[in-house]
């Protein structure tokens, strides 16, 4: 724990931090252009240069060890020089198109022009001009801008784990690239945008749409996967401009993926403004009354228990809740929310849940993963398994795909379960070895056909290999649906499961379905019921519809959200929606009415406070639950050979929402086949 | 990740560079491999009519499990790994200042000359490149031209002509001072200074 005075300011800092770090811990602002928290050191920019008593020259304080007895000086004049020296020869060749360039206003290098620029430019040789790079579609490039602090390399070689970037050349001809001019192929890739100091790498679809300062910054929470990550929605007017993350230290850090990023567009189209009404086999435009009508006069006659209600993966509580309400009053008790026919029940929360925590693999030393691909489902979790694949062994069950990461493949059906937990194999003794291990159940484990039995020995090779103690829990279920956790909460599970939903609608067994939000199951198989759908757009859901109750997305409502670790978080609304859409819940509200059972709240406090009052659970705000470990889940039995396979295909094409996104789809069409999957040559291990 | 952009071409070491690669490997520890880079870079040069080709770099980069673009920032930041290719004889002038003050324009006019191109090109039948370079490290022997894995020091116009000629013919003159008379970079006239040194070793000087 070393002491240094800063400014004369007496500070003692962690052994291993460093200067710049001890002169924060002063409260000392210390500019700098490539050193991020994050990243690893690399000490190119020389922009924190400070003074050291008995130095010869001033030293890079990112890159120097805070010593004990070092005594720094950030304001004396040889550092006010020096810092000007560099910040002239980082302009040298910067070329001043600041009013055309996206960066402005929120540039790094214009607000440290400002405070520690020297005199006018002397600069009067020919500045230098790199060529345009191309980065994939999610990145502008002007590399003439670039400055070279290399944070977007370390940010691939480190965070995302795709080594694509690197500095080619050097001097005065250093550039920095991709290999070749090939795309920077990770679903991570935005980031280099915010760790950019400069205007080199932009925002390629925001590209000259807004100026910060017109901007009006909302802090809400993501749906686009099941981590509930931090961001926050920039808005002009009634039109949601871009996503930016929040720092969350415990979920997403600073990160998010592209999917959260850039499916922004896809709130523009495809939306549903006015509720509509199947007749003669055609959508019409309605009224709500027609359509409250039109629902009422469908369930006259129509027993509680031919009702069914599914809702989807973007849902928030609130809607949720009072979706259950109105179809409890029906007398439905087909409720349902697992749309990929996942097996796990209602009854035990540690069930489904990511009970290690997601800032909780940070401790683990050993992972099994089964049915997932992680980079696909939550791509900013993967960065901390890549953390983990350089302490300890990961294999995988299920699949074989590069996360970027090595991995040890155990096998792709059930059986490498089962031979785990008899103890037979190499990975055994890596679980055995562990001190905290920990298993995590993907989509493709838990929705397979023998789902049940999967988490069954999941279960069972949690108690075996130590995965429960008093303070850890290493059994994790990985959600991709923001709602999914929340929904389970709520009991929107029904005993028969999806498809005894989807038979009985085939069976006419059930006359009348309720989807909020549903997308992504078989909905032809709904063809013979009368289906109503509540939704923001109108994607596979409006199919098969036959009432269409136009919701909003999940920018425009308040709404609380349950993330895969069990994490409360609530969201904020940005905009409102547009056309004749409303809130969900009122809609829900306003339909309860017409029916006659009348939900008992008029405000979003009110509907909160008796939700709240059913489920106490939900009013602790961003706190992970401690859930108790069951005796048992799941279901022995026999194991087919089906081989597990892995529930996400298309990592840009997951939603209603980045269906509907045009960026989304050139994504998709950019990294689409061999490019995206090409082999990973993992060289971090 | 690593995308290839390699097409039909294909490198692959011959047997004998091959067990010189694992000689050099043998050198670090087997997590450290990368840090053979740069000899084995140098020998598939050598190999691949003295150029470094995409199909090179993916070759080492995967002999080394490094990323590509690892092997591109090294082959782009050294200029000893040619990008593009060469004719067979790489003949590369220094023009820095020692070598010019010593007559190195000379040295470059005979070579234009001779060759017909200029600096960065290669004559039309692909025999010949002329490469201007940075200091050759020779100054005492000023001016010098770098071939092969030898140096031609103390050049001058007609000297360079005659060693252009002799390449052509398919002779190689002996490298080392053209137009003195002098051993290596010993002085001219033979030494100046201890005389007496007996380099015998156990010698009683």
């Amino acid at each position: 724990m070393p002491t240094l005075k800063i400014d004369g300011i007496e500070v003692e800092v962690e052994g291993g931090a460093t200067v710049l770090q001890a002169c924060e811990a002063a409260g000392i602002e210390i500019p700098r252009f490539c050193f991020h928290e994050r990243l690893s050191i690399s000490g190119n920019c020389r922009m924190c240069l400070v003074e050291m008593e008995k130095a010869p020259k001033l030293i890079a304080s990112c890159a120097m060890p805070a010593g004990e007895g070092m005594i720094i000086h950030t304001n004396s004049d040889k550092v006010k020089r020096g810092r000007e020296g560099v910040l002239e020869f980082t302009l040298m060749n910067h070329p001043l198109d600041c009013p055309v360039c996206d960066q402005g206003g929120e540039c790094d290098l214009q607000d440290q022009y400002i405070a520690y620029s020297g005199d006018d430019a002397r600069y009067e040789d020919e500045r230098r001009i790199v060529a345009k790079e191309d980065f994939g579609p999610l990145v502008k490039t002007v590399m003439t801008r670039c400055i070279h602090c290399t944070r977007c390399v370390r940010f691939a070689d480190e965070i995302a784990g795709v080594p694509a970037l690197g500095g080619i050349g050097r001097g005065d001809h250093m550039e920095i690239t991709t290999y070749q001019e090939q795309p920077f192929a990770s679903e991570l890739s935005g980031n280099v945008v915010d760790l950019c100091p400069v205007g080199a790498l932009t925002n390629k679809p925001y590209a000259f749409s807004a100026r910060p300062w017109e901007l009006k910054s909302t802090e809400t929470i993501d749906v686009h996967d099941a981590m509930g990550s931090s961001i926050r929605a920039d808005a002009r007017g009634r039109e949601v401009m871009r996503f930016l993350p929040r720092v969350h230290e415990d979920v997403n850090e600073e990160w998010i993926s592209d999917k959260t990023r850039q499916a922004v567009d896809g709130l523009k189209y495809n939306r549903l403004d006015q509720p509509y009404i199947r007749k003669g086999g055609k959508m019409q435009p309605a009224s709500w009354e027609e359509a409250f009508e039109a629902i009422s006069a469908k369930l006259k006659g129509v027993k509680g228990d031919k009702v069914a209600g599914i809702v989807g993966d973007l849902c928030d509580l609130e809607s949720m809740y009072a979706f259950k309400g109105l179809l409890n009053d029906l007398g439905s008790s087909a409720l349902e929310c697992r749309q990929d026919g996942a097996k796990y029940g209602g009854r035990h929360r540690a069930g489904y849940l990511f009970n290690t925590s997601i800032s909780g693999i940070d401790e683990a030393d050993a992972c099994l993963l089964v049915g997932t691909n992680p980079r696909k489902e939550a791509a900013v979790l993967n960065i901390r398994l890549r953390y983990l694949a350089k302490r300890g062994a990961i294999a995988s069950v299920g699949a074989v795909e590069n996360l970027s990461y090595p991995v040890e493949h155990l096998g792709d059906t059930v059986q490498a379960l089962e031979n785990l937990l008899a103890g037979k194999g190499k990975f055994t003794k890596a679980l055995k070895a562990a001190k905290k291990p920990m298993i995590i159940l993907g989509g493709g484990a838990v929705s397979h056909p023998d789902g049940a039995v999967i988490l069954k020995l999941a279960h069972d090779i949690a108690d075996k290999y130590g995965m429960i103690s008093a303070d850890w829990n290493g059994f994790n279920v990985l959600h991709h649906a923001a709602s999914r956790v929340g929904a389970m909460d709520l009991g929107l599970v029904s005993d028969k499961g999806m498809n005894g939903i989807l038979d009985g609608a085939e069976k006419g067994d059930i006359k009348l379905v309720f989807n909020l939000g549903v997308d992504e199951i078989d909905l032809s198989r709904l063809e013979k019921a009368f289906v109503i759908y509540q939704g923001s757009h109108g994607d596979e859901g409006v199919k098969y519809a036959d009432v269409i109750l136009p919701g909003v997305a999940y920018t425009e409502k308040p709404g609380t959200y349950i993330n895969m670790e069990g994490r409360v978080q609530k969201a904020q609304r940005v905009i409102f929606g547009p056309g004749e859409a409303r809130d969900d819940w009122t809609i829900l509200r306003a339909l309860s009415e017409k029916l006659g059972s009348t939900l008992p709240y008029d405000t979003i406090a009110q509907l909160r406070e008796k939700m709240q009052a059913d489920y106490p659970h939900f009013s602790n705000i961003d706190q992970v639950p401690n859930e108790d470990w069951p005796k048992s889940f799941g279901v022995a039995g026999k194991t087919s050979d089906v081989p597990i396979a892995n529930l996400i295909d298309d990592f840009y094409q997951t939603n209603p929402i980045a269906r509907s996104s045009k960026v989304m789809a050139e994504c998709r069409q950019a990294y689409e086949g061999a490019k995206f999957e090409a082999e990973a040559m993992v060289t971090n291990g | 990740m690593n995308i290839s952009v390699r097409n039909a071409e294909t490198f692959e070491f011959t047997p004998e560079n091959l067990t010189w690669a694992a000689g050099q490997l043998a050198k670090y520890p087997a997590s450290r491999k990368q840090s053979a880079v740069m000899p084995l870079l140098t020998k598939a040069q050598e190999q691949n009519n003295g150029w470094v080709s995409v199909p090179v770099m993916e070759y080492i980069a995967d002999m080394l499990e490094m990323p590509y673009i690892r092997v591109q920032e090294v082959v782009t930041f050294y200029t000893m790994y040619r990008q593009k290719p060469v004719g067979k004889h790489v003949i590369e002038v220094c023009t820095t200042t020692p070598c010019w003050l010593r007559g190195s324009d000379d040295v470059v006019a005979a070579c234009k000359d001779e060759l017909g191109i200029g600096f960065g090109e290669t004559t039309a039948d692909g025999e010949f490149t002329l490469l201007e370079v940075e200091c050759a490290g020779a100054c005492v022997n000023a001016p010098v031209i770098a071939y092969k894995e030898n140096y031609y020091e103390d050049l001058d116009n007609d000297s360079t002509r005659k060693f252009i000629k002799a390449i052509k013919n398919g002779d190689i003159i002996a490298p080392g001072p053209q137009t003195t008379d002098r051993h290596k970079s010993a002085p001219e006239g033979g030494p100046t200074t201890l005389k007496e040194f007996c380099a015998t070793p156990g010698g009683d000087s």
